[in-house]
């Protein structure tokens, strides 16, 4: 009787289950369960509802299975819409980025982290101070800036800002501190070049942080919206969720079958690295702590 | 040339492209946009930015007497006052759930968790769109037990807690998993020895788990910060800043500035926002070293 309602209060209070006591423990995973229920739920509506033709999707009652599914959202999508040319810029959009900030941001990341120079603390401390500046502070002189290169509407203007990123940098530079200076050293004694030992001794043993920021950089990138929409004009230059958002409060406002059909296409190519990719996902974010 | 002057050239060879991509698209459009913020530089100036004149804090004055700003930094403050505290209790709750001991399954809940976070606002933004509508998803859950659901995204009084939970849905994960890794670093046999002690778990949750968090409580807090604040994306998406400027925030009255050509006032607001984030972290700095 005791053990019952001790366990029934531990289970109120979410801490259950340390020990196996069946009745906290079974809640426990209805109520995980339930939260998972409410998570997902929107998921599988965008995902039914995209399959739905029109006539179901605006229902009522509104029904969850598709009675007649159909493709029908997405052949409009990709010949009205034009969605594979928006897969195409997001695409390249975000593997430039992550190939930029893979590279470029390891080698500043090595200077940091193992080198002595002037300037050192100054940069340092800029990169640290750019990690908590919000994006809407910089789009509008960024904007004039790329115009006056005559770079508005390139794929150029959309890749240059985000060529290199401070979070790359510091991630780098965490790194490749606590790799023991011991190894550069007996490098640079054999007489080993600093690029040699870059390439030779560094890139290798930095596989878990690239492969981190590779995947916040595609993340970052396959999501970013404010930075495309300012300066993507014309619609061969738009990536995918500027499209979205553009036909969403636009004329097409109302066809919700061809936005879910949208939404499904720039959701579901993420939702797949990131399911092959759970582990180095998690990890990263945890890691960073950052978006 | 001498030893030190070689070696600084070299680690400079080594940061050279970052150091020219970071400070042209960096550094340089943050000073130039605190720069613009007291200028009168407008979408016409703009082949000719160093033409225009100062005009001191003009800006900031104007911004403070607009009903629209006041409402817009209102609602970014509701949003965030709302919306961190919700997201950090969500989170801890299912870390701490996930953490007590349910081994075999904890990957699984985990992942699934997650997913939002890795999908773009915008596409959540247009599936919960339709999710809101008065015969929507929700409303339809809400009717099952028996509540009659508000026209979310239309009724001023209901658009930001429809953001908000949105928001909250979106990035639960990301404190979740830095909570989870929080839990997994306190020491078992603190625990095993207070409940020796005698202590109910929910006493030793209180007492020992949640002083031993501060540390990545305040990494939550802040990261939750600085996202929240530059609310954007889903007024965009999902309510055009209304209704009745209900759901603006204060990036999205910089978009609209910026929109208008007026590019000294979109500089000035995306400033305050700066401010609003430098205090706000420092604040929480403040507050949880003195609890420690």
């Amino acid at each position: 009787m005791t053990t019952t309602t001790a366990s029934t209060a531990a289970a109120a209070s979410g801490l259950s289950a340390h020990r196996p006591v069946r009745p906290a423990r079974i809640m426990l995973y209805g109520a995980l369960t339930l939260g998972l229920l409410a998570t997902l739920a929107p998921f599988a509506w965008m995902f039914l509802g995209s399959v739905k033709p029109t006539g179901e999707i605006v229902a009522h009652p509104s029904v969850w299975l598709p009675r007649s599914p159909t493709l029908g959202n997405f052949e409009q999508l990709l010949s009205k819409q034009n969605f594979a040319v928006y897969f195409f810029n997001s695409t390249l959009v975000a593997v430039t980025c992550v190939a930029g900030n893979l590279l470029f941001c390891s080698m500043a990341g090595y200077a940091f982290a193992k080198m002595e120079f002037a300037g050192k603390r100054l940069l340092f401390g800029l990169v640290l101070t750019m990690l908590i500046v919000p994006g809407v502070t910089t789009f509008v002189p960024l904007f004039v800036l790329v115009s006056n290169m005559g770079l508005s509407n390139s794929y150029l203007g959309l890749i240059l800002p985000f060529l290199v990123t401070p979070l790359g940098v510091f991630l780098m530079r965490q790194f490749i501190r606590d790799i023991p200076d011991s190894l550069v050293e007996a490098a640079r004694l054999d007489g080993a070049r600093e690029t040699r030992i870059f390439l030779r001794v560094i890139v290798p043993l930095c596989r878990p942080p690239l492969a981190t920021l590779a995947i916040l950089t595609f993340l970052g990138q396959w999501n970013n919206f404010l930075w495309p929409l300012v300066i993507a004009q014309t619609e061969d230059r738009y990536t995918l969720p500027v499209a979205l958002a553009l036909f969403s409060v636009g004329a097409n406002g109302t066809n919700y079958g061809l936005l879910l059909a949208g939404a499904v296409t720039v959701v579901t190519p993420i939702v797949l690295l990131f399911l092959f990719l759970q582990k180095q996902f998690i990890q990263g974010i945890a890691n960073t702590g950052l978006k | 040339m001498s030893e030190r002057a070689r070696r600084t050239l070299i680690a400079w060879a080594f940061c050279a492209p970052f150091v020219a991509l970071f400070a042209t698209f960096g550094v340089w459009p943050v000073l130039s946009s605190l720069s613009m913020s007291v200028t009168d530089i407008t979408a016409r100036d703009i082949r000719t930015p160093f033409s225009v004149d100062f005009v001191g804090l003009a800006h900031y004055t104007e911004l403070f007497g607009d009903p629209t700003f006041l409402r817009a930094a209102l609602n970014t403050l509701y949003f965030v006052a709302v919306g961190i505290p919700l997201t950090m209790i969500i989170a801890l709750a299912l870390a701490v759930a996930l953490n007590s001991g349910i081994q075999r399954a904890k990957g699984f809940f985990r992942v699934a968790y997650f997913a939002p976070v890795v999908t773009s606002i915008v596409a959540i933004a247009v599936v919960w769109r339709y999710l809101y509508e008065p015969d929507g998803m929700i409303n339809s859950v809400l009717a099952v037990v028996g509540i009659h659901g508000p026209d979310w995204l239309n009724d001023p009084n209901w658009s930001m807690p429809a953001l908000i939970l949105m928001a909250v849905w979106r990035h639960f994960g990301i404190p979740m998993v830095i909570f989870l890794a929080g839990l997994q670093s306190i020491p078992e046999d603190l625990l095993e020895a207070a409940r020796v002690d005698g202590a109910t778990r929910r006493r030793a949750f209180r007492s020992i788990t949640l002083p031993l968090l501060r540390p990545t409580t305040l990494v939550v807090a802040v990261l939750l910060s600085i996202g929240y604040l530059q609310f954007f994306e889903e007024p965009f998406v999902m309510t055009s800043g209304g209704p009745l400027d209900s759901t603006t925030s204060i990036s999205y009255y910089a978009y609209e500035q910026f929109g208008f050509g007026n590019y000294g006032m979109a500089s000035a607001a995306s400033y305050v926002l700066v401010a609003a984030i430098a205090l706000l972290s420092l604040l929480q700095f403040r507050i949880f070293r003195a609890k420690a």
